[in-house]
């Protein structure tokens, strides 16, 4: 079933990247991590559907956000990112998926780990914790190419600042900041050892990046002592387009 | 590993697709692998989205668990892959 979305803010994240905020007036609320399928028809009838993560919290407003990252030469991004203005009409499909969520009424250790765009579901479930009150512990690990690139900063640094039950690593892996204590690299077993929650605190992790990046963080959690069965995964490919 | 590596999506990422046909999430079901027996949750299998349908493939042996294909107004969906699909319908 589709449902439109009318857009009534637009936000730059980057460069690149920019949040398009949707009023849905049918929104059935989402729980974070989900996400939506995006329709764009054009007026000769071709279709093209894409995957969005919701960047969100939960709301009672039917607001629901997503990040879009430019892809060049994508069929979808550089609309979202370019053309679309507010008052727009946008169909939606969702929200979706009931595996890749965190819900407000878990109180374990929650280990996040983004690459690049991955971070978007994580950010709703980081700003599903602040709005709902929750007091579970979160860790991020936040794999980024160069501090540019970076999305929600600001708000990432007040929620942490605000709530020390919310700490942020972020690894960079072509350009670091100057005097940044750890070189430019991709995620390590060492970061892993350094920055992620212990296995003995038993900690559900949520993996949100590029097959490549889930499949490298999936298995250093795991080598770290994760059990699989607390790693959840989700991958985007860069066919798909996706968030 | 096998070649189907690298370029996959988690079974999760069908969850659209699949909601045109099933009423409830079936990527939060677990399922077993008719080939080798392992279970585990639809939404992680390894799924295939460049064919011109979704293929989900079993993350233990990469055996075909599900097809689903679009011709036109019609939808092919192949789940011989499974033996079975059970899921919670408390959280729909």
């Amino acid at each position: 079933m589709w449902r439109i979305g009318t857009v009534v803010a637009l936000q730059d994240e980057t460069a690149t990247a920019r949040t398009i905020k949707l009023e849905v007036p049918d929104w059935p609320g989402h729980v974070a991590g989900q996400h939506v399928d995006v329709r764009l028809t054009a007026s000769d009838g071709y279709s093209a559907v894409r995957s969005y993560s919701i960047a969100s919290a939960p709301n009672p407003e039917r607001r629901v956000e997503l990040t879009v990252d430019r892809l060049p030469g994508g069929e979808v991004s550089p609309y979202l990112t370019q053309e679309i203005a507010v008052g727009d009409h946008l169909e939606l499909r969702g929200p979706i998926g009931g595996w890749f969520v965190w819900r407000t009424q878990q109180t374990e250790p929650i280990q996040l780990v983004a690459g690049g765009s991955g971070i978007v579901p994580l950010m709703a479930m980081i700003r599903s914790r602040a709005s709902a009150g929750s007091t579970a512990p979160f860790r991020l690990l936040y794999s980024v190419r160069e501090p540019a690139v970076v999305w929600y900063r600001n708000e990432l640094q007040a929620l942490s600042d605000f709530d020390r039950s919310v700490s942020i690593t972020y690894a960079y892996t072509r350009v670091a900041p100057k005097d940044w204590p750890r070189p430019a690299g991709r995620i390590d077993v060492n970061l892993i050892a350094n920055t992620t929650w212990p296995s003995t605190r038993v900690p559900t992790c949520y993996v949100c990046g590029p097959t490549s990046f889930v499949e490298s963080a999936a298995s250093l959690l795991s080598a770290a002592g994760n059990s699989p069965h607390k790693i959840r995964t989700e991958r985007f490919g860069p066919t798909g387009d996706r968030k | 590993m096998s070649s189907h590596t690298d370029d996959y999506l988690d079974g999760n990422a069908a969850a659209g697709e699949l909601s045109k046909i099933f009423a409830v999430d079936i990527t939060t079901g677990e399922g077993q692998c008719a080939h080798c027996g392992a279970t585990g949750r639809f939404a992680e299998a390894h799924l295939y989205m460049q064919s011109p349908g979704i293929v989900a493939r079993c993350s233990a042996c990469e055996h075909v668990l599900l097809r689903l294909v679009n011709v036109r107004e019609q939808v092919f969906l192949d789940v011989r892959g499974m033996t079975y699909l059970s899921f919670d319908t408390s959280q729909q």
